[in-house]
Parts: C-alpha cells; sequence; structure tokens
C-alpha cells in the first residue's frame, strides 16, 4: 500500500505519471513530494511507487 | 517631512520589540507576482520593517488589476514593479526595494531567486505556480517558500488556511477555488490569502515554523 494524501491506496508498481492520471492530476499543475523530497519532474515517468512509500501531491488552481 | 531612518526603526522596534525588529530589519524577501497576493504581501512585509524586499513581475497595470491589486488609476501602464516599488517606498522610504521586470523561468530561476532566503509564489497561473514551486524546491532545498493556491470567488474567509506541506514549503488558501470556475478574484478573499503568506513570512523570520 502507499500513502497518497494521507489516505492508503494501492499504488505499488505504478509509476507516478501513472498515479497522476488515474487520479485525475493534471502533472504541469502538481508538485509532488516522495517521501518527504520533493521528487523532480523529470523523474515522474521513471519512478515507480513501492510498498511503505507516501506521496503527496499539491494541485495548484488559478488565481493571484 | 518624513520621519528619520531612526525615528521609524524606534517606532517599530516599539511595536515589534527590539529583538524581533531586528530579525525583520536583517532579512531578505523575494515576491515573485504582483498580482492581488504579491501587492497585497509586499505591503504588509514593508510595514512590518522588513530590511530588504525584491519585487519580480514581467507585466503592467491594467484596468482590469484595479479591483483587488494594490495599484492607482494613475498608475495604469507602468511595470508593476515600479508602481509597487513608488507605493511601498511611500510606506516604508528606509526599506531596500529592488525589483526586476522579467519572467520566471525554469532557466533564470535558479540565478535571480539565489540571494533570497525567502520566496514568495504570488503567481496567478496555476502552471506557472507548479513551475515555480517545483523550481524551487529542486534548486534551494534549504529556501523557505510559501505559496498559494484556492482564494477565488466569496467562499467564507475562515476557508483559507495555511499548511505546511514539507520542512520548508508553505501552501496558503482553500486549495480549490479556481480562478476559472465560478466567480474570479475578489479584493477581500485575495487579500485574506495573502495576508495568510505574509503572516507565514513573518513567523518565518522569527523563528517560528509551524502553519
Amino acid at each position: 500500500m502507499v500513502k497518497l494524501n494521507g489516505e492508503q491506496h494501492e499504488l505499488a508498481g505504478k509509476t507516478v505519471t501513472e498515479m497522476l492520471n488515474d487520479n485525475g492530476y493534471d502533472p504541469k499543475r502538481v508538485a509532488v513530494e516522495l517521501n518527504l523530497d520533493i521528487l523532480p519532474k523529470s523523474q515522474y515517468e521513471s519512478t515507480v511507487l513501492k510498498d511503505g512509500d507516501s506521496v503527496e501531491v499539491v494541485s495548484f488552481v488559478g488565481g493571484g | 517631512m518624513i520621519p528619520s531612518k531612526e525615528e521609524m526603526y524606534a517606532a517599530l522596534e516599539e511595536r515589534h520589540g527590539k529583538e524581533l525588529q531586528k530579525l525583520f530589519s536583517e532579512t531578505a524577501v523575494v515576491i515573485c507576482g504582483l498580482g492581488g497576493l504579491g501587492s497585497n504581501v509586499a505591503i504588509s512585509l514593508a510595514r512590518a520593517g522588513l530590511g530588504r524586499i525584491h519585487l519580480i513581475d514581467f507585466d503592467r497595470v491594467d484596468i482590469s488589476n484595479l479591483n483587488r491589486q494594490q495599484y492607482f488609476p494613475e498608475q495604469l501602464g507602468q511595470y508593476k514593479t515600479e508602481a509597487l516599488k513608488d507605493t511601498l517606498l511611500k510606506i516604508a522610504p528606509y526599506c531596500d526595494i529592488t525589483s526586476q521586470a522579467v519572467k520566471l523561468d525554469e532557466e533564470n530561476i535558479p540565478v535571480l531567486l539565489a540571494d533570497f532566503p525567502i520566496v514568495c509564489e504570488c503567481f496567478d497561473n496555476a502552471e506557472q505556480k507548479a513551475m515555480l514551486v517545483n523550481s524551487v524546491l529542486e534548486n534551494f532545498p534549504d529556501k523557505k517558500l510559501v505559496a498559494a493556491s484556492g482564494m477565488a470567488g466569496l467562499g467564507s474567509a475562515n476557508s483559507i488556511v495555511t499548511k505546511r506541506i514539507a520542512r520548508n514549503f508553505w501552501l496558503c488558501g482553500d486549495g480549490k477555488s479556481d480562478v476559472n470556475e465560478g466567480l474570479g478574484l475578489i479584493s477581500a478573499r485575495v487579500a485574506v490569502c495573502a495576508a495568510h503568506q505574509a503572516t507565514m513570512v513573518l513567523r518565518i523570520i522569527s523563528g517560528k515554523d509551524e502553519a
């Protein structure tokens, strides 16, 4: 199980890109933290989530 | 006649205490984006007596900005960097206010933000917000970053909060009120979010890292 924004999900084995797409996130509008470190966008495609990982996705909306 | 630098500093010390005012006066903050968020954040920080405020925005003042951004009709057409600098110098004449009318991107961020220990993300475009946040967190893991997302419309001001997302990353807003859905940006609610950002910056300077 992988913790996504505080909740457990069956995401082990998926890449970060797949996780974002499956959960309706726009990769161009997010920042992803994996186990408390920021994950560079260049690594979304190659990073595979594994059991015990903790992921925080911050999704930005417009306005300022 | 405006008060001397010493008189203004003494008045700030009187309000904030010597220790805190010393911290404020020794800190440099960069504000990225000078719209409804950035112009309000800048004014709060200038009033608090920050030592240096650096302003970055490529845009000019437009009539559509006047509903929420801290500019005056007579400033239409001016670069926001210049217009806001004039206002801030009226509020805090001895603050070191610098600016750059430039569009930030992944290439220039590592250079242009290098000197500032605290970064405020005050853009209005969601993709630009994400670009700045990712670039700062990737390039400068030790900088403190205070960003904002979700302040459009007229939802309750009580739904706007500050969250600590990571060790050096705080996010203010309700997280969901998008400017492209429903009502646009309204002065007071944007100012609430900007005040959250400015408060968090001042808390960080004072050594309080918790949201």
